[in-house]
């Protein structure tokens, strides 16, 4: 655990850890409210938004692509109103078509386009490039108290971590509007409180999440996170405070885990390549959800 | 041919009787869809009286509650709050909705619950401090669930959980009590626990207005009564207005089917 260590697994292993707490956060609420697959759903929109940004602006950088990502979205909410509409098909299926239209479109546009300069790629939009976020000056562990050392750290990682503060801040500030809103709606609105606003800044912060990850650890891992730690969660406690609690640490555990998995793993049982950091990490939020619903404290429900 | 004009007088005692209210409705109209929930509907509920919102399935006495509080909007009309609207007034008004609109698998405990009630006091981040504490017990105390503080609200039954939603608007400390079926679903006990509270709150000088559903003990329970279907077809105090025809008015051919005892019925 040295050297080698810091410049090619900790930057990975950290910004891992920021996407997986960053989705989880909101992934509590998005649960609780029935909205689990409005993650999926963003991850998903998101795509073409961020390959006609990069087409259009010719960089990969946040600003553009957060603003790709957010006319993507507000096109899929117009499309999915006029085919509920004109089509006279239920919501439910026109998101379905909606979401995985884009994706599609998203995919054929950067097969189409010449993407090859950059980390930009249909394989890159799943799985994300984890492994190849490394940090080549780093000499060892005294590198991250180094000013010059740490400003040629992936650009990712202070990237991903400022998405981590703005969600858990966000989380923090509005909990109990978030609470009530998402327990009691009808109450929420009696007492004053702007339910669709709330709505609203929740699915936007999911965004933000979502987004700032996508670049970083591709669109799998996002819907994974989302999802999976809250639910397993949930199974943990009757308490929501608790429940984000543990959700934070099952998404860290997946985190590390995933990342030591993918790297090693395949070394231990003979095999000579590692797999997708993203990939493993994903399923290893997937297995402790299996985990908790199996052996859970709190899996009893009363319908 | 006659023509009515509005009096200055009329205008004037209609002012001064919405001040007086606490709650006061003029025109509400409230559609969903292609026909309206509840049409131009007048409401002056009368202070310090308990109040029932009665008519058949459908007839939008929800809706008049939850448009009465900003909960759904309507397409027309003005709600007052002792003659002011109803933004300022919030902090008067304590709500009770259906039991059935919430979700009751989420994980939160029952003390948590009724401090739900003193979000407009503790606000964004508040920290809930002892004295919180005690009032959310006491409230508890009030509605006989104290020993369940700690429970989460899943685990409880129905009535119990009727009960800690009642605690959670006696937290609210309101003057104005608006409940939406408190009695639907509820064992017995509880019904005879939540019309005491109710009853010492109207002793106490607060309002009650709530959306029961059981005819039969309308009398029992309720100074005034509102007999709604879509339309006010009659309120004032229960005798005046708790009568065969203005029952036959409101419920129309389903009377029979909403199990009205003939003796209970006044008139």
């Amino acid at each position: 655990m040295g050297a080698e260590f810091v410049a090619l697994s900790l930057p990975p292993i950290l910004i891992g850890i920021c996407v997986a707490v960053a989705c989880a956060l909101p992934g509590n609420f998005l649960v609780l409210r029935g909205q689990a697959l409005i993650g999926d759903a963003i991850s998903h929109v998101v795509l073409p938004g961020i390959v006609v940004a990069f087409l259009v602006t010719g960089v990969v950088a946040a600003g553009p692509m957060l603003a790709g990502a957010a006319i993507a979205a507000i096109v899929a909410v117009v499309a999915i109103e006029a085919i509920r509409r004109l089509g006279q098909i239920e919501a439910g299926a026109a998101m379905g078509v909606v979401f995985t239209a884009m994706f599609a479109g998203g995919v054929l546009l950067l097969e189409q386009s010449d993407t090859s300069s950059v980390h930009l790629d249909v394989e890159h939009a799943l799985f994300g490039n984890l492994e190849s976020l490394i940090w080549l000056d780093a000499t060892g562990w005294a590198s991250l108290f180094d000013v010059q050392a740490l400003a040629t750290l992936p650009v990712e990682l202070p990237r991903m971590a400022l998405a981590l503060i703005v969600v858990a801040a966000f989380v923090w500030i509005f909990w109990r509007p978030l609470t009530l809103a998402s327990f009691d709606e009808g109450f929420a609105q009696g007492v004053g409180l702007p339910t669709g606003a709330i709505g609203l800044g929740l699915v936007i912060v999911s965004a933000i999440a979502a987004v700032a990850a996508f670049d970083a650890v591709g669109s799998i891992i996002v819907i994974a996170m989302f999802i999976c730690p809250p639910a397993a969660a949930r199974m943990m406690t009757n308490r929501l405070t608790h429940q984000v609690a543990w959700s934070a640490g099952f998404a860290t555990l997946a985190a590390v885990i995933g990342y030591v998995l993918a790297g090693y793993g395949p070394l231990w049982i003979g095999a000579s390549a590692s797999v997708s950091a993203a990939g493993m990490i994903a399923t290893v939020s997937g297995l402790i959800l299996a985990a908790a619903a199996l052996c859970g404290p709190h899996r009893a429900r009363n319908g | 041919m006659s023509l009515t004009l509005v009096s200055a007088k009329s205008v004037e005692d209609d002012r001064k009787a919405r001040f007086e209210s606490p709650l006061s409705v003029r025109g509400l109209t409230v559609s969903y869809g292609e026909s309206p929930a509840i049409f131009s509907v007048d409401v002056t509920v009368r202070a310090g009286a308990m109040t029932a919102i009665v008519g058949p399935n459908g007839a939008g006495k929800s809706t008049l509650l939850k448009a009465a509080l900003d909960v759904v909007k309507p397409l027309a009309g003005s709600v007052q709050i002792y003659g002011q609207p109803l933004a300022q007034m919030r902090d008067r008004i304590a709500y009770v909705p259906q039991r059935a609109s919430v979700d009751w698998d989420f994980p939160t405990r029952v003390i948590d619950v009724v401090l739900m009630g003193m979000y407009r006091q503790l606000g964004l981040l508040g920290r809930v401090r002892a004295r919180h504490r005690t009032l959310a017990l006491d409230c508890l105390d009030r509605v006989g669930m104290r020993d369940f503080e700690t429970r989460q609200i899943g685990q409880l039954s129905g009535g119990q959980q009727q009960r800690v939603f009642l605690a959670r608007a006696l937290a609210q400390q309101a003057d104005i009590y608006v409940l939406d079926e408190p009695f639907a679903g509820v064992d017995a006990a509880t019904e005879k626990a939540i019309i005491a509270v109710l009853q010492e709150l109207r002793d106490a000088g607060r309002t009650v207005l709530a959306v029961h559903h059981d005819l039969t003990t309308v009398p029992d329970y309720f100074d005034d009564v509102i007999l709604l279907n879509t339309q006010i077809v009659a309120a004032g105090p229960v005798a005046d207005v708790f009568t065969e025809d203005n029952l036959q008015a409101a419920y129309g051919g389903r009377l029979a089917t909403a199990r009205v005892d003939p003796e209970s019925v006044a008139g």
